[in-house]
């Protein structure tokens, strides 16, 4: 701080905390993990958040942008981000070695609402990208298994070299607490053996339902959502238990800049989960 | 509050003792128009100006400023825009725009560069006489009750000066003698009959609260199409709105060196790259769409959730817009009132 501003009493809730790239490498061609520890320990281990909440990247010089946190809160000490090639900032962060210095502000958002999630069937409808949010519910609802009812995954991706997180939701076909159904649009390389289609054609593989005691959270690219609602509510889930987390351009993060405002909400504290209720209301959502 | 009474003559000398404490900003000339600028010649200091080019927001948040100077060490706050301040001569309704960025700079996060500047600021109001752009008596923000230290109404002999904080009575303190306790009857009528005459000076209103209401039932009215296709998208409304907040945020290095600063500057929602994200895909590509969201921003959606919208009434929309969109035009259009100047000209030359 400048000698001359001694009068500044404020905390920075602007000042990135710095953190280091333990760990990161390629899922996809253009999408790479990265393993994030903040530096001060004390500060890494009481770090906490929820699962859908996000958090400010920065890379010194650069800049800064939002990602959603991937890893889970129960599983402490680490933050892991999955990270698809698309600007200034990405590039950036592409380019850092493991052991690299960068800057995280955050949890940001409201997150899941885990608390009422709880004693309900939960359904995870995945498309591509969409693992990068929703990776951190799922494995939430896996570690606290007891506190839910059915859990299922409905992950599709474009083709099977596209697919993040491939290994992990493989071996998640497992499990015997876990509906695992698994697609890709098109097979390029002849050795897929799930299901091929769009995701949506994985609705037909789902065990039958109890509707009102259960949520669905999507998450996907744009064009996904239309096809996966209708048949979300065709099955009767309330439109309320309905949650999709959304992409929004941020500078910030904490309700200030106002780029990803709609209406009077801003997707950095009032979402960037919602219910596909907030949604037929706030009509520019997706 | 306590209201005591100064000399017109006493009040350039009284400004340039405070002044000798902070920098004082002040409306000056430039051109034919009005800007807030450091003054210290005072006889430069413009007492009937109705409203500045840029709304005194740029005083606590500058266009571009530095937030963390940043170096391989990593970030270094930067606060070296804020300096104690004093300024003189805003009126009621851009007081009431900063009570209004007051309260969203304080809201849930609390935004330090904002509220520094603020802190380190004294407000120094000024009564006005509104011209025919004006409209802050429908918004209610033509009188201000709080949110300045000290507030003068031009009586035209002399001015009563309202005292609206603690810091405001220690600049009186500082000059006593320049200043009268003493109210007659005499005084109090002036003041009566110029605050009445005031009020009617306002020629025209907008029904704000029938806005919200509108805004919904109109939301995909044929109105949006035609405002986006006259609008050019230049952020004009934006920059001059004093209740605008929008930032961007980017990092600027230094030629040659792994210096440089954290720059904060402002954005604005009608530009087109202002939604957009990563990988291109952008939510509100049509300047419909931006307008829209301009206007909901300001006066549906802040009415629903303060009761008053976020506009104050300044005019400065009107008389910037370089093709007629404005709080006017738009809200007397969805009101339903479409035979000014601009819907006939619109009419005949941008709708075919």
């Amino acid at each position: 701080m400048n000698g001359e501003n001694k009068h500044i009493t404020h905390d920075n809730p602007f000042l990135p905390e710095p953190a280091r790239i333990v760990r990161t490498y390629y899922l996809t061609e253009d999408v790479k993990f990265f393993q994030v520890r903040i530096v001060d320990m004390e500060k890494a281990l009481s770090f906490n958040y929820s699962p859908g909440q996000f958090g400010m990247i920065s890379v010194l010089g650069t800049g800064d942008a939002p990602f959603s946190i991937s890893s889970t809160p129960s599983r402490p000490g680490l933050l892991e981000f999955c990270i698809r090639k698309a600007g200034a900032v990405t590039n950036a962060l592409f380019r850092m070695k493991e052991n690299s210095l960068i800057g995280f502000r955050g949890p940001y958002g409201n997150g899941f609402p885990i608390e009422k999630m709880k004693d309900k069937d939960i359904i995870i409808i995945v498309g591509g990208l969409g693992a990068a949010p929703l990776r951190s519910v799922l494995l939430y609802c896996l570690d606290n298994r007891d506190q839910f009812r059915r859990v299922s995954l409905l992950h599709g991706a474009k083709k099977p070299s596209e697919m993040i997180f491939r290994e992990e939701f493989f071996a998640l076909k497992q499990r015997e607490d876990l509906e695992c159904h698994l697609s890709v649009d098109k097979d390029d390389t002849g050795k897929w053996t799930e299901n091929i289609g769009v995701v949506t054609t994985l609705f037909s593989l789902l065990e039958e339902i109890d509707p009102a005691n259960t949520y669905a959270l999507v998450c996907g690219p744009p064009v996904m959502y239309k096809f996966v609602i209708k048949e979300l509510v065709n099955l009767n889930i309330p439109k309320d238990q309905i949650l999709m987390t959304l992409e929004r351009r941020m500078k910030c993060g904490i309700g200030k800049c106002g780029h990803c405002a709609i209406d009077y909400i801003y997707t950095c504290l009032d979402g960037p989960v919602f219910t596909y209720w907030d949604v037929i209301h706030m009509r520019e959502l997706i | 509050m306590r209201v005591i009474k100064l000399n017109k003559e006493n009040l350039f000398p009284f400004l340039e003792v405070i002044s000798e404490k902070a920098d004082l900003w002040a409306p000056v000339k430039k051109g034919d128009k009005h800007v807030f600028k450091v003054v210290d010649d005072f006889s430069k200091v413009e007492l009937s100006t109705t409203r500045t080019i840029l709304p005194p927001r740029k005083i606590f948040l500058p266009p571009t400023f530095s937030m963390f100077n940043i170096s391989e060490k990593g970030y270094e706050e930067d606060f070296s825009h804020v300096t104690k301040k004093i300024l003189f001569g805003i009126h009621p309704c851009d007081i009431h725009g900063l009570l209004t960025l007051d309260n969203f700079f304080k809201q849930d996060y609390l935004d330090p560069y904002y509220l520094e500047a603020r802190k380190n600021t004294l407000i120094l109001g000024l009564s006005c006489w509104p011209d025919e752009y004006c409209f802050a008596k429908s918004t209610n923000t033509h009188i201000i009750e709080e949110g300045f230290d000290l507030f003068f109404t031009d009586l035209k002999d002399f001015f009563l000066v309202w005292i609206g904080s603690s810091q405001g009575d220690d600049l009186i303190r500082l000059k006593p003698e320049f200043f009268d306790e003493n109210l007659t009857d005499t005084d109090i009528q002036t003041y009566i009959r110029w605050q009445t005459e005031r009020d009617k000076a306002y020629k025209w209103g907008i029904n704000f609260n029938a806005l919200p209401d509108l805004i919904e039932l109109k939301y995909r009215d044929s109105l949006w199409e035609k405002l986006g296709d006259a609008c050019l998208a230049c952020g004009s409304c934006t920059n001059v709105c004093p209740t605008c907040n929008c930032y961007n945020i980017m990092d600027k290095q230094f030629l040659g060196g792994k210096d440089g600063k954290m720059i904060r500057y402002w954005d604005a929602c009608t530009l087109e790259e202002y939604s957009e994200i990563a990988g291109g895909e952008n939510f509100r590509k049509k300047r419909a769409d931006r307008l829209k969201l301009w206007y909901t921003h300001k006066l549906q959606a802040y009415i629903s959730k303060y009761g008053k919208p976020s506009c104050v009434g300044c005019g400065r929309c009107i008389v910037t817009c370089p093709v007629d969109i404005n709080v006017r035009t738009v809200g007397k259009a969805l009101l339903g009132e479409k035979e000014d100047a601009f819907w006939l000209r619109f009419n005949k030359e941008v709708t075919k």
